[in-house]
């Protein structure tokens, strides 16, 4: 490839009038001498090269490039500043057969990106990054980069870069040598011809190994600012390859083009149709309607199931909204939620009923299943007057009374330790209710325990808790 | 219609899928969690992407990218990971990307508690990003709102090319009740403006940079007139017992059912009150507050806010009406009988015999 064509043929990867530039249309907006012109090129060159125009698509960033897509002509997306790893991923990920890249400047990519394209390399995204380093930030007018020198002033180091105040400069090909998922990385210059000559192979290269579907590259590219760094355009480029390359060392850092394997590609999607069955909602089962027989006797449940986390508070409330709704009544499912339930208390509010149900929350019940004594001492008060009350234990408390409401003490989870987990004391509890206060749905809830229980042994388990609760306040309200 | 006991935040991942949402792209936080959880599990088996993020910045950056892409995409969090979403959202509406974001309020401010608050309010109407653009706000009150809501804002985000949010609370994103779903699944073809790889649209072009101070205007003006139509055309609401109401009571998502319950037991008791409950926050009920303001007393502002929302309700009766304000923050809900003796007390303080106060 003759060094001279490099430099001076449009590629045709490139608008032959840029249009969407508003005056002087047929020249870039970057200062001459500037890399972001030489990059392009390459880039615009590559794609030509590999016959991938209508499947490209540039993102562009913030920063001096961040008009690339005045001169580019394939599909542009245009985005936050230091967010285009991110993008190309969310791009790539909905059409894996396009070539996504990723066109950014050191501030960009290095500073306030730094966390996005740490990931999109470590998540092996099938993208192609081209990160153009000049050691400054070119757009917003000279200010320090995460990559200037030791020593080097910008209007923000206006005494050089400080180690002590700024750190050191970062090597992201370096850094990104660290994972596992990158396929390709190499750091070129713009120094010279024959360091232009190099990064084109580069470029190329890194377009490849997207193609074929490796994953993730990115080539770096040492890039002249003559407009910031206050060198013409010839001493720019000398300082590219004196200078910076002496702190960012040029070559390949990583390479597995000939043994990265390729990404598995996604299987087709499932047809429309087979969309509600994924969800698990067949529509063979007509479940219930409401309104349906059961629910002609008013009913209006207000239930609070309290305990101790772990307790199954939970589980007890859902049978009960299950097989309330399988009867055809209104329900509602409401938790105490989060890390509190790991090891303190739980509760939930359960409301059944006929009509709709306005409010959710069951501030005052008219059935509390405690599970624990401060569950009684904490809701005791709250239940409606002839309100039921549930109580795990083996007699609540002389001061822990209330004359006007029905109080159902026993000892469900020794009852259901007898029957091989104390775990199934919920479910012993909720027999006892079946049997206290006759329900319209109490025959529904055997199979929802079915639905619910996945486990053979806790589902017999709990059958035999839901009898043995049952028996348990049949002696309570005989005795 | 089959009905299934399902959790809010799970409704909405059904509900997005079987609306054509094909890309879910998140970070976990209480209590919104069980929305990325539940589209983890899904969206691979449809055929869509999930990924976890490294940040709500990230996340919302990709779904920038697939709604650029023509997928139907969403995220959700809640208020730490939707502030850290601002800048996306901006970005988004500047470039006239459509998307769903699901907000699962919790208490707040800074690291505050994973209970149900209000306090996004805010942020999310107000917007909290740079610009003058808007996001549209839906905020179901049931779980079978979580599911017809979210499949709403897909259209609403394709029809006016902008964010659409879906603002519930921690407690209607927790809860479970009824839903009955749509029966048949959806998939909208991409939109002929998306960028998507191919010779078609190669010319395609998502930016939200517009250097011409004319030039810039004139899109702003659009959006603008875009946001001026779905004032016309997005606004909903639920009214109970408005017509008669000396006292209209107003709230929304999990305060809503509250004060439903509060309107039945005020009508036992006699009082002769309303609810307003906002389904979109924006576009406001602004037109309706105005219109019940002819015939109603006072009205009633119930939040789980400082008063968020009130400000909304103010700029729409402008003076008309006299307003009282109940709040509860911090992970309390308004407590049924504590509202009904605010209203007892609003309804002695402001409604006397029946002179007319012309709005
Ligand atoms: C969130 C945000 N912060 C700051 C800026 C301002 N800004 C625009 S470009 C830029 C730095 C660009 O530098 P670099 O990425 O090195 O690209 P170059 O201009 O040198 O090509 C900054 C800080 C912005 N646009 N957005
Ligand atoms: S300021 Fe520097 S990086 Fe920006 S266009 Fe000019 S030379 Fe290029």
């Amino acid at each position: 490839m003759p060094e001279f064509a490099v430099l001076h043929e449009k590629p045709h990867s490139f608008y032959s009038l840029y249009e969407r530039k508003g005056e002087l249309q047929h020249q870039t907006h970057y200062c001459p001498g500037c890399g972001h012109g030489i990059v392009h090129k390459l880039v615009a060159r590559a794609i030509d090269e590999l016959g991938i125009q209508n499947r490209a698509i540039l993102v562009s960033p913030v920063g001096c490039s961040v008009f690339a897509y005045y001169y580019f002509d394939v599909g542009n997306v245009q985005v936050a500043h230091g967010r285009a790893p991110a993008v190309a991923t969310g791009v790539k990920r909905a059409h894996p057969e396009s070539i996504v890249i990723s066109y950014q400047g050191d501030g960009d990519l290095a500073a306030i990106g730094s966390a996005e394209i740490l990931h999109a390399a470590n998540r092996g995204e099938n993208i192609t990054v081209f990160f153009v380093n000049n050691a400054i930030y070119g757009m917003t007018g000279g200010q320090m980069a995460p990559t200037t020198l030791v020593g080097q002033k910008s209007t923000t180091s206006p005494f050089g870069r400080n180690v002590w105040n700024e750190g050191s400069p970062i090597k992201v090909c370096e850094l990104l040598n660290a994972l596992d998922a990158p396929v390709y990385l190499e750091r070129v210059a713009l120094g010279s011809n024959k360091q232009i000559m190099a990064a084109a192979r580069a470029v190329r290269r890194a377009l490849e190994v997207q193609m074929r579907g490796q994953g993730f590259s990115l080539i770096e590219v040492l890039s002249p600012c003559p407009t910031i760094w206050k060198k013409d355009p010839v001493e720019a480029q000398h300082w590219v390859a004196e200078e910076l390359v002496k702190t960012f060392p040029l070559g390949v850092v990583r390479d597995r083009t000939k043994d990265a394997p390729v990404r598995p590609a996604s299987a087709a999607p499932p047809a429309l149709d087979k969309i509600p069955g994924i969800l698990g909602l067949e529509q063979d089962d007509p479940g219930p309607t409401v309104g349906g027989p059961a629910a002609r006797e008013p009913v209006e449940l207000a239930v609070k199931v309290a305990g101790f986390g772990g307790q199954g508070v939970l589980l007890l409330g859902e049978v009960l909204a299950e097989a309330g709704l399988a009867s055809g009544l209104q329900v509602s499912w409401l938790p105490s939620y989060g890390p509190e339930m790991r090891s303190g208390t739980s509760n939930c509010h359960v409301r059944i009923a006929t009509r709709p149900i306005a409010s959710p929350l069951v501030l005052r019940p008219n059935v509390l299943l405690a599970m624990n004594e401060p569950s009684l001492r904490k809701f005791l008060p709250t239940v409606e007057p002839h309100g039921l009350v549930i109580y795990n234990g083996a007699a609540c408390p002389a001061d822990c009374l209330r004359p006007d409401v029905t109080l159902i003490a026993a000892p469900f989870a020794q009852l259901a330790d007898g029957l091989g987990g104390a775990r199934a004391a919920n479910i012993a509890m909720l027999g006892a209710l079946l049997e206290a206060a006759p329900v319209p749905f109490e025959s529904q809830v055997p199979n929802v325990l079915r639905k619910l229980v996945r486990s053979p042994k806790w589902l017999e388990i709990d059958l035999a808790a839901l009898a043995r609760g049952r028996q348990a306040a049949r002696q309570e309200v005989a005795s | 219609m089959r009905r299934e006991l399902i959790k809010g935040n799970e409704a909405i991942v059904k509900a997005a899928i079987l609306g054509g949402c094909r890309a879910f792209y998140g970070y976990p936080i209480t209590p919104a969690s069980e929305i990325a959880e539940a589209a983890a599990l899904y969206m691979p088996q449809a055929g869509g992407v999930f990924l976890q993020a490294e940040s709500e910045v990230a996340a919302i950056n990709m779904i920038y990218g697939a709604a650029s892409a023509g997928v139907r995409s969403m995220t959700a969090s809640s208020g730490p990971g939707v502030s850290l979403m601002q800048e996306g959202f901006s970005y988004l509406a500047g470039s006239e990307l459509p998307c769903v974001v699901a907000d699962i309020m919790r208490g707040g401010p800074g690291l505050g508690n994973i209970a149900p608050e209000q306090g996004d309010y805010h942020q999310v109407v107000k917007c909290g990003g740079h610009g003058n653009y808007r996001t549209l706000v839906l905020a179901p009150d049931s779980v079978q709102e979580m599911c017809d809501l979210t499949l709403l804002a897909f259209d609403l985000a394709d029809t006016y090319r902008n964010p659409v949010v879906v603002l519930a609370d921690g407690y209607i994103g927790q809860m479970m009740e009824p839903v009955a779903f749509p029966d048949a699944a959806v998939m909208p073809s991409a939109p002929a403006w998306a960028v998507t790889g191919t010779a078609e649209t190669r010319r395609n072009l998502v930016t939200s940079i517009y250097l011409e101070p004319d030039v810039l205007e004139a899109h702003v003006r659009k959006l603008e007139a875009k946001y001026r139509r779905a004032e016309q055309d997005a606004v909903r609401f639920e009214s109970r017992e408005t017509q008669d109401a000396d006292i209209v009571l107003v709230g929304y998502g999990i305060v809503g059912r509250v004060l439903k319950e509060v309107v039945e037991a005020a009508r036992a008791e006699g009082m002769r009150v309303g609810l307003l409950r906002p389904i979109s926050l924006y576009p406001f009920p602004t037109e309706e507050i105005r219109r019940l303001a002819r015939h109603a007393q006072a009205f009633a502002v119930v939040e789980m806010s400082t008063g968020q929302m009130l400000d909304d309700v103010r700029l729409a009766l402008e003076g008309r009406r006299p307003i009282e304000f109940y709040s509860r923050v911090g992970g309390n809900v308004p407590a049924t009988d504590a509202v009904l003796g605010f209203v007892r007390d609003a309804l002695l303080k402001h409604v006397r015999a029946p002179e007319v106060i012309h709005a």
